[in-house]
C-alpha cells in the first residue's frame, strides 16, 4: 500500500507541477500586460513632477534607458520570462538591487508574520468553531458566533489601527511599528526584540481568519452533531467529550484543513494591510511602495511569489488530505 | 405535585423575529441607510470639506458628534461624505460583477466546451493571485484613482458567483422544461433567457447581495493602501490613511468612527444576503 501511495503522490507532484508553471505563466502574462498598460509614469513617479519638468532631454533618455520604456512591451516581457526562468526577476528600481534581493529580504519577515497568524488564528478557529457548535444555541455560542459575525465584516487595517491604538499609543505595551527597535544595531537586534515587534501585528492579522474559519467550523459541527451516529453514541450513554473527540472532531477536521489551507490568500491580502499600518517590513509593504513609486519589475516579482504561495498552500492541502484521510488514501490502493 | 399541574418536557425556543419577519426588517433597515447615507453624503458635500482653524483637532463634543480633524473639518459629515462613496463605488462594481458572473457563468454551462473551459482557467487564475494583490495591479494598471479602484473592484469579484452559477445551470440542464424546449428545437439562447436564468435568479441575487459589502470593503482597503480614491475625495480609506499620522498623538475619534461606520454598513448588508439566501434556499442554513 505504501508504495502505491507514494507512487500515486510522485504522480499527483508532477500534475501539479505542471499545473503550477501554468498558472505562474498565466498570472506573470497578466501581470505584466496590466503593468505595463499603467499609464503612471516611472519616471514622473521616480523623480517627481518637479523633477520631471526641470530635466534636460540627455537626462531623460538615460532615464528611459534604466527604466525601460523605450522597448516595446512584448519584447520587455521575453526579456523578463528569459530572465526569470534563469532566476534573475530584474532589479528593483526604488530599492536599486536585484528583485530577488530585495524579495528574500522581505519574504523572511512577512512568512514570519504570515506563518505566526496562520498557525495562531487556526488553532483557536478551531477550537472556538467546535466550542460553539457542540453548545450550539447556549450562551457561549451565541457570544462566538456574534464575535466571528462582526470581526468577519470589519476592515482589517482599521482592527490593525485600533490594535495599534489601544495597545501601543494607548496601553504602551507593544512598539508602534517597524520589525525591530529604532537605534540598535542589527547585529545586537534579539529574537525577543524581533517577537516583541511581530506579536501585535501577528495578533491582530489572526483576528479576521479566525472570523470565517469559526464560522465555517461551527456549521460542520452542526452537521455532524446532528447525524445519526451522534444520536446512537448519545443513546447508549455515552460522554460528550469522548463522543466530541471520536466523532465530531474526526470528521470536522478535514474540511477545517482545506479551509486553513486556503485561506493563505486571504492571509497575505491581510498582510499586505497590517504590514502598512504597523510599518512592518515585509512583501505587503514592498508590493505598495512598488506599485506607489512605479517599481515594475518588483511589483511583478511580489505578485508572482504571492501566487507561488497561493498555488503551494493548495497542494499541500490536496497532499494532506490523502494523509488523513482514510477513504482518500483506500480509495487510491483499490483503483 | 398537584394532579392539575401539565408537565411541559421541552419549551420550544421561539425566536422574536422569525426569518422572513428578519429578512424583511433588513431589507427595510438596508434600504433605508442606504437613501439615507446617500442623500447625506450628498447634503455634507460642502461641510466635509469645509476647514476652520478655530475648530482644530476637537474630541467629539456637542458641536462636532464625531469631533474634527487637524484642519478643523466635521468627522461628522466627512464620514457621512465617505460612506457614501463608497457605497456609490461598491453598487457600481458589485452590479457589474454580478452581472459578468451571470454572463459567464450561463455562457460557460450552456455553451460548454471551449468557452466552458476557458472560463473555468480564467476562474483558476483570477483566484490564484491574492484578492488585494490582483486589486493592487489592476489599480496600477488604470492609474489609480476613482476609475482604476471601481473597475478594480468590478472587475475581480466574479470567480464564485460564476462557479455557483455555473454548477447550478448544469444540475438544471438534465431537467425536463430545458430538454424538451430544446427538442422542439428552441435555440440556446432562448431556452437560456426563457427557463435557465428564472431558475438561477435567486442565486444571482444573493450573490448580488453578498458581493456589495466585498465590494466596499475592498475598495476602502485598495483606496487606504494608496492606489484608490485621491485624498480630495474622502472616502473611508483616505480618512483611516489619513487618521494615522494622528494616531500616536492620541486623537483616537479619527479612525474609530469611520471606521464603525463602514464596519456597520457591512454587517448590515452581508446578514441581509445571508437572511435572503436562508429564505430562498432553507438547505443553505448550514452552509
Amino acid at each position: 500500500m505504501s508504495s502505491f501511495w507514494q507512487k500515486s503522490a510522485a504522480g499527483y507532484l508532477l500534475k501539479s507541477t505542471v499545473r503550477l508553471v501554468l498558472v505562474i505563466a498565466a498570472v506573470s502574462v497578466i501581470s505584466f500586460v496590466l503593468v505595463s498598460e499603467s499609464p503612471i509614469d516611472p519616471i514622473k513617479a521616480y523623480v517627481g513632477e518637479v523633477g520631471l519638468a526641470n530635466m534636460n532631454e540627455e537626462t531623460y533618455a538615460k532615464f528611459q534607458a534604466y527604466f525601460g520604456t523605450d522597448i516595446p512591451p512584448v519584447k520587455r516581457y521575453l526579456n523578463w520570462a528569459h530572465d526569470f526562468i534563469r532566476g534573475d526577476m530584474g532589479q528593483s528600481l526604488l530599492y536599486r538591487q536585484p528583485v530577488t534581493g530585495v524579495i528574500k529580504e522581505k519574504f523572511a519577515n512577512s512568512m514570519a508574520l504570515m506563518a505566526l497568524a496562520w498557525v495562531f488564528s487556526g488553532i483557536v478557529a478551531f477550537v472556538l468553531g467546535v466550542l460553539a457548535g457542540v453548545f450550539k444555541n447556549s450562551a457561549l455560542d451565541k457570544i462566538i458566533k456574534n464575535y466571528a459575525l462582526v470581526l468577519a465584516s470589519a476592515p482589517t487595517f482599521w482592527l490593525a489601527l485600533i490594535a495599534l491604538m489601544v495597545f501601543s499609543v494607548w496601553l504602551r505595551i507593544f512598539p508602534i511599528g517597524f520589525s525591530v527597535p529604532l537605534g540598535v544595531a542589527a547585529a545586537d537586534v534579539t529574537v525577543w526584540d524581533s517577537l516583541y515587534h511581530l506579536a501585535l501585528p501577528a495578533l491582530t492579522l489572526s483576528l479576521t481568519g479566525i472570523a470565517s474559519i469559526t464560522l465555517h467550523t461551527r456549521e460542520k459541527v452542526i452537521d455532524v452533531m446532528g447525524e445519526d451516529y451522534i444520536l446512537y453514541a448519545r443513546a447508549r450513554g455515552q460522554r460528550l467529550w469522548p463522543m466530541v473527540t471520536g466523532h465530531v472532531i474526526r470528521n470536522v477536521t478535514l474540511p477545517a484543513i482545506t479551509l486553513q489551507f486556503a485561506s493563505i490568500s486571504e492571509i497575505f491580502g491581510g498582510s499586505v494591510l497590517v504590514e502598512q499600518v504597523f510599518s512592518f517590513p515585509g512583501l505587503g509593504q514592498a508590493a505598495v511602495r512598488a506599485g506607489i513609486g512605479g517599481d515594475a519589475p518588483l511589483l511583478l516579482g511580489i505578485a508572482i511569489i504571492s501566487a507561488a504561495l497561493v498555488f503551494g498552500g493548495n497542494l499541500l492541502a490536496n497532499l494532506l488530505y490523502g494523509l488523513i484521510d482514510p477513504k482518500i488514501r483506500r480509495q487510491g490502493r483499490a483503483s | 405535585m398537584g394532579p392539575s399541574q401539565t408537565i411541559v418536557l421541552q419549551t420550544p425556543i421561539r425566536p422574536r423575529l422569525n426569518r422572513r419577519k428578519l429578512t424583511i426588517t433588513l431589507a427595510l433597515l438596508a434600504a433605508l441607510a442606504i437613501v439615507a447615507i446617500l442623500a447625506a453624503g450628498i447634503l455634507s458635500t460642502e461641510a466635509a470639506t469645509q476647514t476652520s482653524f478655530l475648530h482644530k483637532n476637537h474630541p467629539p463634543g456637542a458641536d462636532h458628534p464625531l469631533g474634527t480633524d487637524w484642519l478643523g473639518r466635521d468627522m461628522l459629515a466627512r464620514t457621512l461624505k465617505g460612506l457614501s462613496l463608497s457605497i456609490l463605488i461598491g453598487l457600481g462594481a458589485s452590479t457589474v460583477s454580478a452581472f459578468l458572473a451571470l454572463i459567464l457563468g450561463v455562457a460557460s454551462a450552456t455553451l460548454g466546451g471551449k468557452i466552458d473551459s476557458v472560463v473555468s482557467w480564467g476562474v483558476d487564475v483570477v483566484m490564484g493571485l491574492p484578492h488585494l494583490m490582483l486589486l493592487i495591479l489592476i489599480s496600477y494598471a488604470l492609474g489609480k484613482g476613482l476609475v482604476g479602484v471601481t473597475v478594480a473592484v468590478a472587475i475581480s469579484h466574479w470567480p464564485n458567483l460564476t462557479r455557483v452559477i455555473r454548477a447550478e445551470i448544469i444540475q438544471l440542464k438534465s431537467s425536463n422544461y430545458i430538454l424538451i424546449p430544446q427538442k422542439m428545437g428552441h435555440g440556446w439562447f432562448y431556452v437560456a433567457k426563457n427557463h435557465m436564468l428564472p431558475n438561477v435568479f435567486p442565486q444571482f441575487l444573493v450573490g448580488l447581495i453578498l458581493l456589495f459589502p466585498h465590494a466596499i470593503l475592498h475598495e476602502a482597503s485598495v483606496t487606504f493602501l494608496g492606489f484608490g480614491l485621491s485624498p480630495e475625495q474622502p472616502g473611508i480609506g483616505i480618512i483611516l490613511s489619513e487618521s494615522m499620522k494622528y494616531l500616536s498623538l492620541g486623537y483616537w475619534w479619527l479612525s474609530l468612527f469611520p471606521g464603525l461606520a463602514l464596519l456597520a454598513t457591512v454587517l448590515l448588508f452581508d446578514r441581509l444576503g445571508h437572511c435572503v439566501r436562508e429564505l430562498i434556499d432553507p438547505h443553505s442554513v448550514h452552509d
